[in-house]
């Protein structure tokens, strides 16, 4: 058996691709905020909560990490509903997302404020700032330089595991393929196409993440 | 209609958690394999094999597992091998295992002084013998955390075969719940079992990384 590769669909799917591609872009963007703020409060929460909170958010933290992204995402999308918690494709992938992200991420910025030196907080309430000024100003920006690149190979990461989200039919790159392939029958070539596509975005973010970090954070950030 | 009780969902969801058992250790074992032979042209003295194993390292890492899958699915065929979900399956683990394995391990042997080698080569080793008796034994009992702890992604990561059509655990569950309507059970379930098999590996990791630390 022969089998000769076509490309000749490709002229009329760029669109497709690209609106797949923007969805994708969309997902990680808000995945990438809102986990990041989240990871911020949870990881504040766990260092200096009340005693349950810090219970609570460990729990959280090991039950999504010990478990697959596709399971919550089911979970979250066909069974929350029965609990009277109905969510569109879209809104259940971010929060998914999000949920699944600010696991790994809590414990990455756990250990950025723990390497600020102490030092630094008790000088900043002698200058007399409250507490909350001193995490903000102080404390928060020397974490986040420290953990940078690894948060940042954190949302590459669930950028790539976004494709998961095409299983409830949410419009992103992996579904845009999945209806390509079932229309033209040539499914290697169409997954081949998105998954350069998808190697492309995620060197293109990692870029753009390390680039945006040098400016925000200055040097230092490889 | 036939009735599922809990004890029916149960079972049957373990009976299946039998192949994401299996098909984790099958992928862990084959991506070892692989691995180290990444792993041999990624450290090795020619720049072309080195770049060849970054390329490699890369293109496993910076694209989805998904499509990673969907490929082997759907390209194996094409070279004329009959190919089942199962094998599928295997590869595609494999190969995603084998880029992450050998980069951990790359990442042990840079941390070793250039004196091992030095004093290797002093011995009178040859390449080979120095990796065999120097290099690796010491690159892998440094990066033993990092390994159990790729192993515990790789259990999550079988997940993903459900959707090529491999029958572990996520897709028995589906088809419970397509007969039970009782998703907020069913995939609770699934992700106490997931979770039952994974936290003693996290724990496990995080011991050795406090007696790595502590070392």
């Amino acid at each position: 058996m022969t089998y000769s590769l076509d490309f000749g669909w490709l002229a009329g799917a760029t669109g497709a691709i690209a609106r797949g591609a923007a969805t994708t872009i969309l997902l990680i963007a808000v995945t990438t905020l809102a986990g990041t703020l989240l990871s911020i409060l949870g990881a504040a929460g766990r260092r200096n909560g009340p005693l349950l909170l810090k219970r609570a958010i460990g729990v959280y933290v090991e039950v999504i990490r010990n478990t697959p992204f596709l399971v919550q995402l089911f979970f979250i999308f066909f069974g929350l509903p029965s609990i009277g918690v109905r969510l569109d494709p879209v809104l259940a992938a971010m929060l998914a997302m999000t949920l699944n992200m600010a696991a790994y991420t809590i414990e990455i910025v756990g250990a950025g404020l723990d390497a600020v030196p102490p030092g630094q907080t008790e000088a900043a309430l002698a200058l007399g700032l409250r507490p909350r000024q001193v995490f903000i100003k102080i404390v928060l920006p020397q974490a986040l330089k420290v953990i940078y690149p690894a948060l940042t190979s954190q949302i590459v990461i669930m950028m790539l595991e976004s494709a998961v989200v095409s299983q409830i039919a949410v419009r992103e790159l992996t579904y845009e393929a999945d209806m390509l392939q079932a229309r033209t029958f040539r499914a290697f070539e169409t997954y081949f196409i998105v998954t350069m596509v998808y190697l492309i975005l995620s060197i293109g973010l990692r870029r753009l993440l390390v680039g945006g970090g040098r400016r925000l954070l200055g040097a230092g950030v490889s | 209609m036939i009735e599922f009780t809990f004890w029916d969902i149960l079972r049957n969801l373990l009976l299946a958690a039998r192949w994401t058992v299996l098909l984790s250790l099958a992928a862990f074992v084959g991506g070892a394999v692989v691995g180290m032979i990444v792993l041999f042209f990624r450290i090795a003295k020619n720049k072309w094999a080195r770049r060849f194993a970054s390329g490699y390292i890369a293109l496993f890492q910076g694209t989805p597992l998904l499509m990673q899958l969907f490929l082997m699915f759907f390209g194996l065929p094409m070279l004329g091998l009959r190919i089942e979900p199962w094998t599928a399956a295997v590869l595609g683990l494999t190969f995603f295992a084998s880029a992450y394995l050998a980069e951990i391990w790359r990442g042990g042997v840079d941390a070793l002084p250039r004196g091992q080698w030095d004093a290797g080569a002093s011995l009178g080793l040859h390449y080979l013998q120095e990796l065999r008796l120097i290099i690796l034994p010491q690159a892998f009992s440094i990066t033993r955390a990092p390994t159990v702890g790729f192993l515990v992604q790789l259990i999550k990561s079988t997940a993903l075969t459900s959707i090529i059509g491999f029958e572990e655990l996520v897709r028995t569950s589906n088809a419970i719940n397509n007969a039970t309507f009782e998703p907020f059970k069913v995939y609770g379930l699934v992700a106490l079992i997931f979770f039952v098999m994974c936290f003693p590996l996290t724990q496990y990791a995080r011991l050795l990384e406090q007696r790595a630390a502590a070392r």
